[in-house]
């Protein structure tokens, strides 16, 4: 094993376990400013209620996001020293800027809403958790700069054996950074509105909280619709479009076109090997890539041929976390347009087999978050920085493999334990329920 | 001409010295949590830092930014140098994390005594690592330029010697003092007697080590006194550090709490001070040669635009920050009340 191996290994390890719970802080926190809103303005216990309960599931989530999101920070500079030195003169910026702008704002204002609820105005408290959403958003923003600067880098030259900066604001909003912006929030108010709606379902199913999850539940398929909708289109088309303009290998890998042709077809499903690039079994519907690529059903689109072997991801991981991702992302519209309509007949709440589904599906955003992250980073290989640095350039040599093994085993079992007692503290809170709140409480 | 290097020298110290002063006390108070017995006091020292200790803990994640931006050399260089170092101060800042919210929704109280202790441990750690790591600079660390290519090594083994441990309990005892003293202004009665004299006692013991740890670096790292004797700014940092020192058991026996932990908050701002004028302008000293090798706040910084654009950046952010933290502050300040919502 070699150090860049082990090095991507922690690395994919650590972020993979962060990104579970950031898009479900960020999720959370917005869903939380409309039920707080609701409580608060029309002094309605049942939202008041709502807002409580899934505020305290909100700490216990952010603060595992916090624990995990620190080792990202520093990770950097322990284990990609190399390239740290390469981008430092870019890439510190937005992290710096997350800090200032973002992570002061949630984890100061999160601290007033979880401890202010009977110390502050109702007003107050509301705008605690609206600077929440608004600082985790914000947080997002600079952390998709910097890593889309990875995948389109822009406003820079490279001078001194470094990048350096040119201009911020083309480095800021880099080709990648909008489309990967909106596709990636969506994608949290995905996982926060199935999240609610799960939760809202399990106490159906159980006949508890009974109205109070009926309503957290209407909200959440209705929220769950238009997000899940958005996500695809416009969000999710967009961002391909602009990958198959910047970063044809990627598009060609995800997409599975392995030799350039013009009405060039989707592929539905298929069973895709490395050596040679070829997709079995495929299911493939003509002309529609070129389509959606280019508006043009003729247009040509660029195969993998057409690049050379050194420079193209792995073609298996990139196909497939891709299409699954895609899958999911299909499921989640159908699902979701399923409950709608059973809710506008008023058929939900009785509906066991729906319920069921909605409660099991749960994780299925945060796996599709997991999927799409994994295109989006095995899809740039071998490049750290697309074009300008490769990835088995940029570890920290110093490290050894030892000191490497040493920490993969601990974080692994550090992470292994987080989550489990994380999962076990969840269920056990959602096992107890929403404690209701008192209509006099409110006025 | 303003010199954007120096400017940032000072950013990311005063970035350091947020940091040493608001986690400082959120350190000290997990310190305290270990020797702490009683379960009631348990519960009250973890929500005196309830609301504050995550806002506190994003000066380091700041300052971490901050110093990739403008110095990416030395947080490339001194992270990865400090590697096994610094993955033991990720795994025990993990933990200290999760403590708060994993103890909130534990019902048992053996659990909750388990997320006490990881709380303690948690912070003791850190408090301990950051000035073996403030230790290990100051020693100077072994970076050679070949061919204009940064090379280090450093070990693990070489991080622990007894200079840099002495400096890491220098730190521990003063984050602890810190805490103690938070902890006067949050407690009643008899918990707030026993803060007084974890005050009074890591008081004395924080003078004797101080004293060690200042004869101990003139033989280790006399470099650092250069030209200090002749350096107002030295001077003025050092009086600050003696009056601070003076008046923290003046302020303890007067029962002026509140100006006492002020005291101790410039007792830490001015020891940092002292460090970094001592320091400049180089950031990560060279063992093998000094003159040559050392990373300085040229060699080893970001570009001019980017030091400008970063510094813009700075200048609109943090005085919004200052300003609703100082709000919030002001909103849980006064003893702790435990609700139901506490930790």
């Amino acid at each position: 094993m070699d150090q860049v191996l082990l090095a991507r290994i922690q690395f994919a390890m650590t972020i993979g376990f962060h990104f579970i719970f950031p898009p479900l802080t960020i999720g959370l926190a917005w869903m939380l400013v409309i039920f707080e809103a609701i409580g608060w303005k029309k002094k309605d216990e049942v939202y008041a209620t709502i807002g409580k309960f899934y505020g305290k599931i909100l700490g216990l989530i952010f603060a595992v996001g916090v624990a995990t999101g620190i080792v990202m920070e520093f990770q950097f500079g322990t284990n990609w020293a190399e390239y740290s030195k390469f981008v430092g003169d870019i890439f510190g910026a937005p992290l710096a800027a997350e800090g200032v702008f973002a992570f002061f704002l949630e984890s100061t204002f999160l601290g007033l809403y979880i401890f202010g609820r009977e110390k502050v105005s109702k007003g107050t408290h509301w705008f605690s958790i609206f600077m929440v959403a608004v600082g985790s958003t914000i947080s997002g923003f600079w952390i998709l700069v910097a890593n889309s600067w990875q995948q389109t880098p822009a406003g820079y030259v490279v001078r001194n054996g470094r990048a350096e900066l040119t201009d911020f604001w083309a480095s800021v909003f880099n080709p990648s950074t909008m489309p990967r912006f909106y596709h990636t929030i969506d994608a949290a108010l995905i996982s926060a509105a199935f999240f609610v709606a799960g939760v809202s379902a399990y106490y159906l199913l159980k006949k508890q909280h009974v109205e109070v999850a009926k309503t957290s539940l209407r909200f959440a398929i209705i929220f769950g619709l238009i997000v899940s909708v958005l996500e695809v289109f416009p969000f999710g088309h967009e961002h391909a479009k602009q990958v198959a303009v910047t970063q044809p290998e990627k598009f060609a890998a995800t997409q599975g076109l392995y030799t350039s042709q013009e009405g060039a077809p989707i592929a539905i499903f298929a069973f895709p090997t490395d050596h040679p690039p070829t997709l079995k079994v495929p299911i493939e519907i003509p002309g529609l890539l070129s389509w959606m690529a280019f508006g043009d059903f003729n247009a040509k689109i660029r195969g993998i041929n057409e690049f050379p072997r050194e420079n193209i991801p792995p073609l298996f991981l990139t196909f497939v976390s891709y299409h699954n991702m895609v899958a999911l992302g299909m499921y989640f519209i159908s699902i979701m347009s399923l409950a709608a309509f059973l809710l506008y007949k008023k058929k939900l709440f009785e509906n066991k087999k729906i319920l069921k589904v909605l409660m099991w599906s749960i994780p299925l955003p945060l796996a599709a978050i997991q999927l799409g992250w994994i295109a989006a980073e095995v899809g740039r290989q071998p490049w750290i920085v697309y074009h300008l640095m490769k990835t088995k350039d940029a570890v920290s040599f110093t490290v050894g493999t030892g000191e490497l093994l040493f920490s993969i085993i601990l974080f692994a079992l550090i992470y292994i334990l987080l989550g489990s007692i994380f999962l076990f503290l969840l269920i056990k809170k959602i096992k107890h329920g929403p404690e209701p709140i008192a209509k006099e409480a409110l006025q | 001409m303003i010199d954007l290097n120096i400017i940032w020298f000072l950013l990311v110290g005063v970035l350091i010295i947020g940091y040493a002063i608001l986690d400082g006390f959120d350190l000290g108070v997990g310190v305290i949590q270990l020797f702490t017995k009683d379960e009631n006091e348990r519960k009250i020292n973890i929500n005196s830092i309830g609301p504050v200790w995550d806002g506190n803990e994003v000066w380091l994640l700041t300052g971490g930014g901050a110093l990739f931006a403008a110095f990416p050399i030395v947080y490339a260089t001194v992270f990865s140098g400090f590697y096994i170092a610094f993955m033991l101060l990720l795994y025990f800042l993990i933990f200290r994390s999760v403590s708060f919210e994993f103890r909130k929704f534990s019902e048992s109280p053996e659990a909750k005594r388990r997320w006490d202790l990881a709380f303690a441990i948690g912070s003791f750690g850190p408090a301990l690592l950051y000035g073996v790591a403030i230790g290990n600079i100051m020693r100077g660390l072994p970076i050679e330029i070949i061919d204009g290519k940064i090379v280090s090594n450093i070990t693990f083994l070489g991080i622990l010697n007894p200079y840099s441990l002495l400096i890491g309990i220098l730190g521990l005892v003063m984050f602890t003092m810190h805490g103690a003293i938070y902890l006067t202004m949050k407690t009643e009665g008899n918990h707030q007697q026993k803060m007084i004299d974890w005050a009074n006692k890591t008081w004395m013991g924080f003078i004797v080590l101080y004293v060690i740890s200042t004869l101990a670096t003139f033989f280790v790292a006399p470099y650092l006194f250069h030209g200090m004797l002749k350096n107002p700014l030295f001077w003025m940092l050092f009086i600050l550090l003696l009056l601070s020192i003076v008046y923290i058991p003046v302020g303890l026996k007067a029962k002026r709490f509140g100006y006492t932990f002020l005291a101790s908050a410039i007792n830490i701002a001015s020891i940092v001070g002292l460090f970094a004028v001592s320091l400049f302008p180089k950031l990560v000293p060279s063992s093998i040669d000094l003159a040559n090798y050392s990373l300085t706040i040229y060699n080893a910084s970001s570009t001019q635009r980017t030091l400008e654009t970063m510094l813009i950046i700075a200048l609109i952010g943090v005085p919004i920050v200052l300003v609703y933290t100082i709000v919030i502050y002001r909103i849980f300040r006064g003893k702790v009340i435990l609700t139901k919502d506490s930790y």
